[in-house]
């Protein structure tokens, strides 16, 4: 027989994102408030991520990832959240049911007042990229290397080269070489740092591992395990430049290649998508285009710090758990939020200017092209600048954050379009 | 985020630090010229854990030149669950004074499920 249970807000994924939004609905009132998570703990990823760097803005501390995750997983059980774990959702019905699995109950029917989304992302891979040469074994994403490494034991090789500057493959270079491995280059298309400069500085300079900038892996060479890579330069459209070729030794490729936001419940239910994020379309409450369901942390966008994931999970618990106890702010009119000059995309992609009652609210963008010099963030309300502030530098890599006033709500209140865009001052 | 700072050197004495947006910044540049240290995070042994590693991390960042050693010194460690997140597993690394401490709980293995 299907064991049925019910509460008030279900979040799905117990990561940062998950854990904020499950404190922040319990504390906006839910009473019965469960996160379903697929592992057997709480935490999510950041039980593989032990360097630290994490809780500077919001604890006020710098922890390691499994220690930043306590934290809030104390606070959790403090709180009288629920927790199952072990448990993958595989279904979410418009009208709030989920179907969910586990050893222990076999198929679960949980009905939810309202649901978050916090799954997080997964990783890009070998075949994504399409990287021609042989299939040997020794081809890991970084994460995957993380996990063997942090969790499980296990060393996955013992010279490397990691293709991508994402943050996970610095960071990864930074841990093997402490493991005793050998990390023989760092290889990126684009010709500018993906990932942040600290790591930059801290994994890959401090040991002096060699980043190459417009560069990429032609050829996987091995037979049943990687022998080397074939290193390429590429010209401004990713092309191979014939003749930079280099065969570089190696028994593993790692990959730091991009994350995608893991939204397949999402995609299933018909929920609106912004396909330049890979994640949903979200208004500043982090509520999705159908109602009673709301999205936190890296399955809207990739954050790149944890601090933030958490700041926008109690944003979206808090919304949850107005809407499960039926008191979600009734309002129809709400304004685009466009990506103008220079900008990639914008979350929120939706807004509420009556939201300011409630205080400042907050944009956040990447850019498309670095600039590495004083540059102007713009607002335009309906093409009229409103405000403006100014960035000592802006990257792709490094998220731009916009806080707007609840003084800008004259100006937002008869608008239909925000476009945000970045500029050099003229 | 993040500054870039410029850092004017007379032999191993900083005269100057430029490009700081808050006064942290001095005294990292100075650190860094006279002596780096970095936060350690790593893993060691654990035993009858619900994992068979326990992250861990220096509790203050630690002389550079000294990781390495230090990693040495922490291969040696095994450590019994169940461990509480904060606990010392090495108490004054190296001499340092500096303790490193767990990163995390980490239960005995099949401890039940919380539900």
């Amino acid at each position: 027989m299907l064991k049925t249970l019910s509460y008030d807000v279900v979040v799905i994924g117990g990561g940062p994102g998950g854990l904020a939004a499950a404190i922040a609905a319990r504390e906006r009132g839910a009473e019965r408030v469960c996160i379903i998570e697929r592992a057997e703990e709480l935490g999510g990823i950041l039980q593989q991520c032990i360097h630290n760097g994490f809780g500077l803005e919001v604890l006020g501390t710098d922890l390691p990832g499994p220690a930043y995750a306590q934290h809030f997983i104390n606070q959790v059980y403090q709180a009288g959240v629920q927790a199952l774990l072990d448990t993958m959702v595989l279904e979410v019905t418009p009208q709030r049911v989920l179907y969910a699995t586990n050893a222990r109950d076999g198929i679960l029917e949980i009905k939810a007042g309202a649901v978050v989304f916090s799954m997080g992302c997964r990783e890009r891979t070998r075949g994504a990229l399409a990287i021609p040469g042989t299939r040997p074994a020794g081809v890991y994403t970084a994460g995957t290397a993380q996990r063997l490494v942090n969790i499980e034991g296990y060393m996955p090789g013992r010279r490397f080269v990691i293709l991508g500057s994402g943050d996970i493959g610095m960071i990864m270079a930074r841990r093997l070489t402490l493991e005793g491995a050998q990390v023989e280059r760092v290889l990126e298309i684009m010709p500018y740092l993906s990932g942040l400069k600290r790591n930059y500085v801290q994994c890959l300079q401090d040991f002096g591992i060699p980043l190459q900038l417009s560069h990429t892996v032609r050829e996987i060479k091995g037979n049943k395990r990687v022998e080397a890579v074939v290193a390429v330069a590429v010209d401004e459209r990713w092309q191979p430049i014939p003749g930079s070729e280099e065969v570089i030794p190696c028994d593993t490729l790692l990959l730091s290649v991009g994350l995608i936001p893991e939204n397949e419940l999402s995609r299933r239910l018909g929920i609106a998508m912004d396909p330049v994020t890979g994640g949903p379309i979200v208004d500043e409450g982090m509520g999705t285009s159908l109602p009673g369901f709301f999205a936190a942390g890296n399955v809207v966008h990739v954050y790149d710090l944890v601090d933030w994931v958490t700041m926008a999970g109690e944003v979206a618990g808090r919304s949850a758990a107005a809407y499960a106890l039926g008191m979600a702010p009734a309002s129809v009119y709400r304004l685009r939020v466009v990506a103008g000059d220079n900008v990639r995309y914008v979350v929120p992609h939706l807004f509420h200017p009556e939201s300011l009652a409630q205080g400042p609210q907050q944009l956040q963008l990447r850019v498309r092209e670095p600039i590495e010099e004083k540059v102007q963030v713009i607002l335009e309300a309906d093409g009229v600048e409103i405000w403006r502030k100014t960035e000592r530098y802006v990257r792709p890599g490094e998220m731009v954050t916009v806080k707007l006033m609840p003084d800008l709500y004259d100006r937002l209140q008869p608008a239909s379009t925000l476009t945000v865009s970045v500029r050099k001052p003229r | 985020m993040g500054c870039r700072l410029d850092v004017t050197l007379e032999g191993d004495k900083v005269v100057s630090v430029e490009g700081q947006a808050c006064k942290r910044g001095l005294a990292y540049a100075q650190d860094e010229i006279t002596d780096p240290r970095r936060v350690v995070t790593t893993t060691v042994r654990v035993v009858n854990g619900r994992h068979p590693l326990l992250p861990v991390y220096t509790e203050r960042s630690f002389p550079k030149h000294q990781i390495f050693p230090l990693l040495q010194e922490l291969r040696r460690v095994t450590v019994m669950a169940p461990v509480r997140a904060g606990q010392v597993i090495l108490a004054n690394a190296l001499g340092t004074g500096i303790n490193v401490l767990a990163s995390r709980d980490m239960p005995l293995r099949e401890e039940p499920c919380v539900s």
